[in-house]
């Protein structure tokens, strides 16, 4: 990274995001962007709605409104004519039945054959159907491209380049570290139902470098010869780490750490901070860290954004945020009149 | 005292363990030895005097066939219930489905209805040919259906999903009774085509060993691709969801793909394993394919130890040949002897009984199963360490899966 990275191109774009529950608006059209490269922090004392703007984020809920942009894409907002995806689901089996019936009516197929028709204009219903379920990344593209849109699913995000870990630990905790790691690969290994039957050279050679990425996405966290170890029975610490290589083993190209310090004693929050910026310098990874606690952002963020009562309330470098009254205030409360 | 006993049990440990590494490494080669060994051993068995007294050797081969069936069903259920943690309780339905699959292409009233003429234009020792590529057809018609019960109940989980899929496997048997003009209702379809083999013709009921070895060589395959196929990228990502659905959908895993793959595949091995069924009984009807079904081979499963095939495997194995054999015996041994009060019990009423308390005891004493999967061992015996469990998760649990 050359000179500031807060002059790069930004990696995503957060567009006026609004989230309501209810009366209650969580997140107030909140704009935001993350330059690619950088480091960026949102703060804000509890309950000013950074984690559900992380899950907006992260297509884990949806705006009530705004839109999301990843690298050049927009992958969150509110849906758009959802109606006409239903028209979709049903309209090729309508017109296969139609077509059906036509030949029938002028006598053309009659009897087995008709039955047959009718049997593919069922198997046509349940795969445009199931296609609609399952929406696959070109069916979503393509829907797009008419106008139809819908939110990209948090493993849409992950496999646009979005990696994340989360605020309360959830890891596999009955599986061992290198599982964890794993099945944090999954968008990464190609192999399918067939290749894992027979066991073909290239699913076995496949696994095997996986491993072996595993082991060095393990050592790169600090957890080297720790991957027999079942998640559960590893210390705190060390948990967040796992979390953060499970995140990375998806290759993002953008990290969102939702309060990564949270619980750690003093040490271990000057080794995760070491390792956060270890992560941008050598990965070139861009990262948005979620703090409650100032003190962990200062040092490593380019940026910092704080929110309370849903509204973004103050932007700048740690400096600036630090001195800007209205920080104080949301903080530490207004002076006494 | 504790020293003494220590070492032998270290020591039984350590060989344990070892043959799990190998095995574990030679996952393939490890069942084919493993059934190899099985199935050698059980015609033995069958020869010998203690057994040969109940039952004739014959009669304890058709036995080990059966079982075979229901070894297979709780092989594919446990990639639904053990791997994926999907609970299913309908899970006969697919066994029927397989079931029928076989009786439309191999009776001359299956034939009937789809308007062909197999059976009846071909001779036994040929249309019997038609078992081995139906084994395949029943397959993937049932994980099919699989795929049709996984898709609408796919946001639900626990026991949502346990009535769900209770109601499917009540449904379908029930339409097969009630659509007599297509499935010929309470009588079933009969005289479905035995399997053949080029050279040694058509299987007949006689002959118990064509049965046994076809069962032995597709238990294994079943075994086998089961095994390959949960130490995956597939198998991993099901564990994933088991474990946490939400952090599973934020490693990347699809999770709708995944939950319907799990329901597709645990279908399509009920599936062989109904095709299997049918061309042993010559006939299927609905009333094979009650609740009971569906509840025994979860019994199976849980008794067995969820999550491991072996243990699954040898979970189904005893419990069938005890509802089927060992009660039975029970009755006419207690009957020979003429002992007091036990000589009136008929034990084959108790089985119900006994599988309750079978199962209570299971749950009390070793909630994992007899051979349980490493994983689910932890998870019952490891005390709840859970650092990140404040009053944040239950906040964020609530925000996060109530939104969507």
């Amino acid at each position: 990274m050359s000179g500031n990275p807060m002059d790069n191109e930004p990696i995503l774009v957060a567009d006026s995001v609004t989230r309501r529950f209810g009366g209650l608006v969580a997140v107030n059209s909140v704009d935001f962007t993350i330059p690619e490269g950088s480091i960026v922090s949102l703060i804000g004392p509890n309950g000013a709605g950074k984690t559900t703007f992380f899950n907006v984020l992260l297509g884990v809920i949806d705006p009530t409104a705004g839109s999301v942009v990843f690298r050049g894409r927009r992958m969150i907002a509110r849906p758009e004519r959802i109606g006409f995806e239903s028209l979709i689901w049903v309209l090729p089996a309508v017109l296969v039945g139609l077509l059906a019936a036509l030949l029938a009516e002028a006598g053309i197929v009659s009897g087995r054959l008709l039955a047959l028709l009718g049997f593919i204009t069922l198997l046509i219903l349940i795969g445009s159907l199931l296609l609609g379920i399952i929406r696959p990344v070109w069916y979503s593209k393509g829907l797009e491209r008419i106008g139809i849109f819908r939110s990209a699913r948090p493993n849409d995000m992950v496999t646009a380049g979005v990696g994340r870990t989360f605020q309360n630990i959830r890891l596999f905790h009955n599986m061992t570290a290198i599982e964890n790691v794993l099945v944090g690969m999954h968008t990464q290994l190609h192999g399918n139902l067939l290749e894992a039957f027979l066991q073909t050279p290239r699913v076995k050679a496949e696994e095997k470098a996986a491993e072996q990425r595993a082991d060095e996405l393990l050592t790169l966290v600090g957890l080297r010869g720790k991957g027999n170890e079942a998640a559960r029975n590893l210390p705190y610490g060390d948990q967040r780490r796992l979390e953060i290589a499970r995140a990375l083993a998806a290759e993002p190209k953008l990290l969102l750490l939702d309060e990564p310090a949270a619980g750690m004693n003093p040490k271990e929050t000057l080794d995760l901070v070491a390792l956060i910026s270890r992560l941008r310098n050598d990965l070139g990874l861009t990262i948005l860290l979620i703090e409650h606690d100032m003190k962990v952002v200062m040092g490593i963020s380019d940026r910092v954004t704080v929110l309370d009562h849903g509204e973004k309330i103050a932007e700048g470098t740690p400096d600036q945020v630090r001195k800007d009254p209205r920080v104080i205030e949301a903080y530490l409360g207004a002076p006494a009149a | 005292m504790s020293a003494s006993t220590a070492v032998p049990s270290g020591r039984f440990a350590a060989r344990r363990q070892r043959l799990a590494e190998v095995s574990s490494r030679h996952r393939s080669w490890s069942i084919v030895v493993g059934i190899a060994i099985i199935g050698a051993i059980l015609p033995v068995l069958a020869n010998i005097p203690p057994f040969t007294l109940a039952t004739p050797t014959n009669a304890w081969m058709d036995g080990f066939t059966n079982a075979g069936v229901w070894v297979l069903l709780a092989i594919g259920l446990n990639l639904v219930v053990g791997v994926a943690g999907l609970l299913d309780l309908g899970y006969a339905a697919f066994f029927a489905i397989g079931a029928y699959t076989y009786a439309y292409v191999a009776s001359p009233f299956g034939n009937s209805i789809l308007g062909i003429e197999f059976v009846t234009k071909v001779s036994p020792d040929l249309s019997g040919l038609v078992f081995w590529p139906m084994l395949l057809v029943g397959a993937l018609v049932a994980g099919m259906f699989g795929i049709l019960l996984g898709a609408p109940t796919l946001r639900l989980r626990g026991d949502y999903l346990a009535i769900v899929t209770l109601g499917f496997g009540e449904i379908v048997p029930i339409v097969f009774l009630n659509s007599d003009a297509v499935t010929n209702g309470t009588n079933g379809v009969g005289g479905l085509a035995r399997p053949a083999l080029p050279i040694i013709g058509s299987f007949s009921a006689l002959n118990p060993w064509p049965y046994y070895i076809s069962m032995l060589v597709l238990v294994a395959v079943v075994m086998m691709l089961a095994y390959r196929l949960v130490e995956s990228r597939l198998g991993r990502a099901w564990e994933a969801i088991r474990e946490d659905e939400l952090a599973a959908a934020a490693s990347g895993i699809n999770t709708v793909t995944a939950k319907l793959l799990a329901f597709a595949l645990g279908a399509s091995t009920a599936g062989i394993a109904g095709v299997f069924n049918a061309s042993k009984l010559v006939t299927v009807s609905p009333d094979q394919f009650t609740f009971i079904v569906s509840f025994t081979v979860l019994a199976m499963v849980v008794l067995g130890g969820m999550g491991n095939f072996w243990g699954v495997a040898v979970g189904a194995f005893v419990i069938y040949t005890i509802n089927n054999v060992l009660l039975k015996v029970l009755n006419q041994f207690f009957d020979a002897v003429s002992f007091p009060i036990l000589k009136d019990i008929d034990f084959i009423q108790l089985q119900f009984l006994l599988y309750g308390l079978a199962l209570v005891a299971m749950m009390l004493l070793r909630p994992e199963g007899l051979f349980p999967n490493s994983r689910r061992q932890r998870e019952l015996h490891t005390q709840v360490l859970e650092p990140g469990a404040d009053e944040l998760t239950t906040a964020e649990a609530t925000t996060e899966e109530g939104q969507r």
